[in-house]
């Protein structure tokens, strides 16, 4: 397809500067952010010299340790029930065809059209008015429910791509179906299904709205005390913390694309 | 949908009730497709649909005394409360305060979009015309920022926009001003950062429908005589609009809920939407009218969702 750019008329006037100031300022303030994280200065914008040192205070702070913890612990367990239900779901829609698919697809995007800020207030009401106790386990369940959208759409998609041929021909060879699927559909499944639990895990991770509703003292995740200390005031902690928050999500999300993109 | 025969379980009266489950599931292709496709369903409509529908029945009721609401009293109070305000006299007036907080929201959200569209298109449209091999490594380090936090992405911005912050210093610097200009804590600000937020939203669909775009149609259009800019406005820009149209409503429903932006790069002053709500259940302790925003927010959402799937999803084959 490079016939595109090379066919003159193709250049239209202004659209390659365009992409460049759109990857500029799409890029510049993580840059800025990551590279102020390096800055020794107590002032977190005024740049003099490197240093690694707010990292080691970031580092041996317990508090930002301890939601660090609460994060993972919430990203892990929503994360194995969303990719395990949105998998099953994902296996039924793709083999049949039936009444109410569509209503079926909608419940499960539903998540994803509905604003955050909405999705956070019913849930706190939900909660309280049955009486449950605000703690790590209404945050857990809370991610679990947007990230069952966030799974099932990698797994969806891959599916979608796998040859219906090859369980059939499993089951030609005296597979049963528990046989057929094991050995030849997970197989070729597996790329779709850590690429969705990836996704799960990274946004889980960076959700901070309704984590900031339905969090009950104790159990407050890294973004939800991050937003605490930048309501403090800028300093290079928030600097640091916030850095390392980029630098793991990028490290996922591209991990998430490799996986993504195996071999089918 | 066929119902198996049941004769075959008289067959086996020693079944035992998992055994007798797991040979329902082998035969039905009902029960089978309920144990798949029922967890995720009772998970969303239970933490989330039942939670929504909890949400509208509470903007119904009265406030509490202390915070919180008071079960089974029912009053429109809340909706009356978002319109109106009680003047001296004890009269109801019109209660501008909300409303102005909405007409921002909507002010802001439209700029957004505007402006996320006039930086999208031209990056869209310069990702489909690159040869394959680059166009999933641009795609790709589009989608990263997406990927990010919002929270360190918008306090990202707070580095660049306040009074000592890398703006006002380049522009100092470049002697364009002599002293900082108060770029933080402004309606600039929040657009700024809500068009940070929602590029992607707006440069993935456009791209989508470029990329799908048959370069013979332009071709044809320039073998007709038309130049670059009339082979653009007619025959690029309507085959992109599906995509344009997404966009505009991936970009417009988030930035009218948001709550992150405008509560960290806006003052108190700037206050959108999702800042009131969180208002009403936080110092304002007053849960119906929370709710009762709430709501209005989440038909306005549905509403322009409905219109863009009634204008660009048409039966299958008419494309």
């Amino acid at each position: 397809m490079s016939r595109r750019s090379k066919n003159p008329l193709w250049r239209f006037p202004g659209i390659a500067p365009g992409a460049a100031f759109f990857f500029a300022y799409l890029y510049l303030p993580i840059f800025v952010l990551i590279a102020f994280s390096f800055n020794e200065n107590r002032q977190a914008t005024i740049w003099t010299g490197f240093s690694l040192d707010w990292y080691g205070v970031v580092l041996r702070n317990d508090d930002i340790l301890s939601a660090a913890g609460n994060s993972l612990i919430v990203a892990t367990t929503a994360t194995l029930i969303a990719t395990s239900v949105a998998l099953l779901a994902a296996l039924a829609m793709a083999r049949h065809r039936f009444r109410g698919e569509d209503g079926v697809n909608a419940v499960i995007a539903f998540p994803l059209i509905i604003p955050e800020i909405v999705t956070a207030v019913a849930t706190l009401l939900f909660f309280v008015a049955l009486g449950i106790q605000l703690g790590l386990t209404t945050v857990i369940i809370a991610h679990t429910v947007f990230c069952i959208p966030f799974a099932y759409l990698p797994i969806r998609a891959r599916l979608q791509g796998l040859d219906p041929a090859l369980p059939e021909a499993a089951a030609d060879l005296y597979a049963n179906e528990i046989q057929a699927f094991r050995r030849v559909t997970l197989p070729l499944l597996w790329p779709g299904i850590l690429s969705g639990a990836m996704l799960s895990f990274i946004i889980s991770l960076d959700t901070f709205t309704i984590t900031y509703f339905v969090a009950g003292p104790g159990a407050t995740t890294l973004p939800v005390y991050i937003f605490g200390m930048i309501r403090i005031g800028i300093t290079p902690e928030v600097n640091a913390i916030s850095a390392l928050m980029l630098v793991v999500s990028i490290v996922f999300v591209t991990l998430s694309f490799l996986v993504g993109r195996l071999r089918r | 949908m066929a119902v198996p025969p049941t004769d075959s379980l008289s067959d086996s009266p020693s079944l035992s009730p998992l055994t007798a489950l797991a040979d329902l599931l082998r035969r039905s292709r009902r029960a089978r497709l309920i144990a798949l496709i029922g967890p995720a369903l009772l998970i969303i409509g239970v933490f989330m649909l039942l939670p929504i529908g909890l949400m509208a029945y509470v903007s119904m009721l009265e406030r509490g005394v202390n915070g919180g609401v008071q079960w089974g009293v029912h009053t429109v109070d809340a909706y009356v409360a978002f319109l109106f305000e009680e003047n001296l006299l004890g009269d109801l007036a019109i209660n501008p305060d909300y409303l102005q907080i909405f007409a921002r929201s909507f002010i802001l959200s439209s700029v957004t979009t505007l402006a996320c569209l006039a930086i999208g298109f031209p990056a869209a449209f310069y990702m489909a015309l690159q040869p394959a091999k680059y166009r999933n490594l641009l795609i790709f380090l589009v989608t990263i920022p997406f990927w990010t936090n919002l929270l360190v992405r918008n306090y990202a911005w707070i580095l660049l926009l306040r009074s000592n912050g890398l703006v006002n210093e380049s522009l100092m610097g470049l002697g364009l001003i002599d002293q900082p200009i108060t770029l933080l804590y402004t309606n600039v600000a929040i657009t700024l950062g809500l068009v940070y937020s929602f590029l992607p939203f707006m440069v993935l669909p456009i791209y989508a429908s470029l990329e799908k775009l048959d370069l013979r149609l332009v071709e044809a259009a320039f073998d007709l005589g038309a130049n670059k800019r009339r082979a653009f406005q007619r025959v690029i820009v309507p085959l992109a609009l599906p995509g344009i149209a997404a966009g505009c409503i991936l970009v417009f429903v988030p930035s009218l809920g948001a709550f992150i932006t405008p509560e960290l790069l806006g003052g108190s002053k700037s206050m959108m939407i999702g800042n009131l709500i969180q208002s009403q259940f936080g110092a304002a302790r007053n849960w119906p009218l929370g709710a009762a925003l709430a709501f209005a927010l989440l038909s306005i959402v549905l509403l322009a969702m409905t219109l863009y799937l009634m204008r660009f999803r048409r039966p299958p084959g008419r494309g």
